[in-house]
């Protein structure tokens, strides 16, 4: 027993055997931290569920109870086949797929031409895309409304997806991606003749893509979980996504309105597509988000 | 090798290969800059020209009945004490005490998280990583329902502070500012006339003062936990960054753990520190989302924030003027204290000049676009 600890002890530890216990204590002191804090972290998304399959009175009467006293799926039968849910969920698909294309196709183009292709104007394209990064989103509500109205796209699918596929970190991510990736491949391709958009088909994209995945992961959480451009670019209530539709439940307040299993259903299915991108590319997301790739 | 030799023939052809290249480049670059410059730079220059003119909302703001009013807008909700003025100032110390809660709590916690989970001996790291960062990636709407559900009057909240024996607070609708509550607490219910009897943006001192309102306490928890994960990961990227050697020596030399972590870790930590400060505050003064889903300002505009005042100021009381105004204020106040903080934290740069010498990757760069991206998306409170 002991040699065996001895054994996996760093040599650190060898050298001074007495902070060795000191170590275990501290690793089981870590690990209660941790649960805790975990505890604290999933706690919310459990309520979440278990809410969603209450009766309204036993979510107000006993709103901690992990399993629900009287088992409930009325929100789920309101929200699905008496509400305009299923429509705000097929917008939702609707905008979130058609941005997810659109940027992945116009970000790595963009990218590769700022990262491998010569031409005049390159750099003040380049210092523009870095200055447009700056802008915080926020600040852009108002002017977009004028220019979405202006075009005369405001309340119409266009005027939703258009605009979000305009996406300056994206393009700075794959030129970045495009510069860390060696050009010999792209050469030998372009001394048999392939034209630049047929290498960029044929050769560029498939070797792109986990720059790609990072693009597609960003874009549809992005897209799916946005509220305030649809704010903007909409007013009919055929046009609401999910996130202006749930955001609309609450109207005149969600702490003076109950309808609680209804509000959290409706949440917890929200949540539901970006959970699965998630937990698809979780290893990607939390390791490629970080940068690292010790692992 | 050689590639080496298969290089050379491809430089001397190159001119007939680049040929092509300027066109392409053009080509390629066409889509995501005309986007660009159609829904993010027109619209910046439109919204200065509203914020200048008289335009109604009606018909196009370029139109010949739209007259230039100068200085009007701005002028309106910074001076003159009206409505206006008082709304935008309750609307900046509202969110003035958001931030100043939110980024000191976030990155704290973000760092404690990262040190925590990145603990070498610690089994299961993949799974607490995971559950830290899920709040992260789920919509600020659901995560709004949810924590207004939490915080209700005979929610969740409450009913934990109960069994404490405490009588919590009725969340959503207590405007009492915290500072003001604390004071009530002891007895100070009326401010000294120094600071009732001066204003400033239409509130006096001791409004400023009176701290965040029980009710925008709801908004801050929430902003502190959807984003604690974000962060987690970018100082997660950065400890597995740093060399085992100087921690190592300094083991052997018998420096305590809290030693260790205050001398050696938290210096070399500075970069990333930086980043995510940066990023906390331009994420933190652009809570719009939760507003507009949870409290629409209230209890009694103590959530009112300069983001959600422009979208009412625009499209609920259709003064487009003073609403790109504020946008433009906003951003403004963005820039300065990205500035400030810049400053500050350039100073002490200077003693810890040697961590040069560990050689941060660059990664950090790629990540932090990345999380600037994350942090646009949703305009979450406090940059998720």
């Amino acid at each position: 027993m002991t040699a065996a600890t001895t054994d996996t002890a760093g040599p650190v530890a060898r050298r001074v055997p007495g902070p060795r216990r000191r170590l275990r204590l501290g690793a089981s002191a870590l690990y209660l931290v941790l649960a805790f804090i975990a505890i604290v972290y999933v706690f919310p998304f459990l309520v979440e569920l278990a809410t969603s399959f209450k009766t309204d009175a036993d979510a107000a009467a006993d709103p901690l109870a992990l399993i629900p006293p009287s088992w409930s799926t009325l929100a789920y039968r309101q929200l699905f086949l008496n509400s305009d849910f299923p429509l705000w969920f097929a917008n939702s698909a609707i905008v979130t797929v058609s941005v997810t294309i659109g940027r992945t196709l116009f970000d790595s183009a963009a990218g590769y031409a700022l990262a491998r292709l010569r031409f005049r104007g390159r750099g003040v394209l380049f210092a523009a895309l870095v200055a447009i990064m700056a802008v915080p989103g926020v600040v852009l509500l108002i002017p977009k409304f004028l220019v979405i109205n202006q075009l005369g796209m405001f309340d119409s699918y266009s005027g939703m997806i258009v605009p979000l596929v305009a996406d300056a970190a994206g393009v700075f991510i794959m030129k970045n991606f495009f510069e860390s990736i060696p050009v010999a491949v792209e050469e030998a391709a372009r001394l048999d003749g392939a034209s630049t958009l047929r290498l960029f088909w044929s050769v560029i994209l498939p070797m792109a893509r986990p720059a790609l995945i990072t693009i597609v992961i960003l874009s549809f959480q992005g897209s799916w979980n946005e509220l305030s451009h649809f704010i903007v670019s909409t007013s009919s209530p055929q046009l609401n996504t999910l996130t202006k539709g749930v955001a609309g439940l609450s109207a005149g307040g969600l702490g003076k309105s109950t309808m609680y299993p209804l509000k959290l259903a409706a949440a917890a299915i929200m949540t539901v597509p970006v959970a699965v991108l998630f937990i698809a590319f979780q290893r990607r997301i939390t390791n490629a988000a970080s940068g690292a790739v010790k692992e | 090798m050689t590639s080496a030799t298969a290089n050379r023939p491809v430089r001397r052809r190159r001119g007939g290969i680049r040929r092509g290249q300027a066109a392409a480049g053009w080509l390629f670059t066409a889509p995501a800059f005309l986007l660009l410059a159609v829904f993010l730079v027109i619209p910046i220059v439109m919204a200065f020209w509203v914020s200048v003119s008289d335009w109604g909302g009606r018909g196009s703001p370029f139109s010949a009945d739209v007259g230039f009013v100068g200085g009007r807008n701005y002028a309106a909700i910074t001076s003159g004490g009206g409505l206006a003025e008082q709304d935008f100032g309750t609307a900046l110390r509202n969110n003035l005490w958001y931030v100043l809660l939110v980024v000191p709590l976030q990155t704290a916690l973000a760092l404690l998280l990262a040190v925590l989970v990145n603990n070498r001996v610690l089994k299961g790291r993949g799974f607490f990583r995971t559950a830290f960062y899920f709040p992260s990636v789920t919509s600020s709407v659901a995560i709004t329902v949810l924590w207004f559900f939490l915080f209700n009057p005979t929610g969740a909240v409450n009913r934990l502070l109960s069994f404490l024996g405490i009588d919590g607070p009725n969340w959503p609708a207590d405007a009492t500012g915290v500072l003001h509550g604390a004071l009530a607490a002891i007895g100070v219910r009326n401010g000294p006339a120094l600071l009732t009897e001066h204003t400033a943006l239409g509130i006096s001192w001791w409004e400023w003062l009176a701290g965040p309102s029980v009710g925008m306490l709801i908004l801050i928890s929430m902003a502190v936990f959807t984003t604690s994960g974000t962060f987690m990961l970018l100082f997660i990227a950065a400890l597995q960054n740093l060399s085992d050697e100087v921690e190592e020596a300094a083991m052997v030399d018998g420096a305590s753990p809290w030693q260790r972590f205050r001398m050696i870790t938290l210096p070399q930590l500075r970069p990333t520190l930086f980043t995510v400060l940066t990023l906390g505050l331009i994420g933190t003064w652009q809570v719009f989302d939760q507003v507009f889903t949870g409290s629409q300002g209230d209890p009694q505009k103590t959530t009112l924030t300069p983001a959600y005042l422009s979208y009412t100021a625009g499209f609920q009381n259709q003064a487009w003027g003073q609403a790109a105004a504020i946008a433009f204020i906003l951003f403004a106040i963005i820039v300065a204290f990205t500035i400030l903080q810049r400053i500050v934290l350039r100073d002490r740069r200077v003693g810890a000049g040697r961590m040069r010498r560990y050689g941060f990757t660059l990664d950090g760069r790629l990540t932090a676009a990345r999380t600037a991206a994350a942090v646009r998306d949703d305009g979450a409170g406090g940059a998720r």
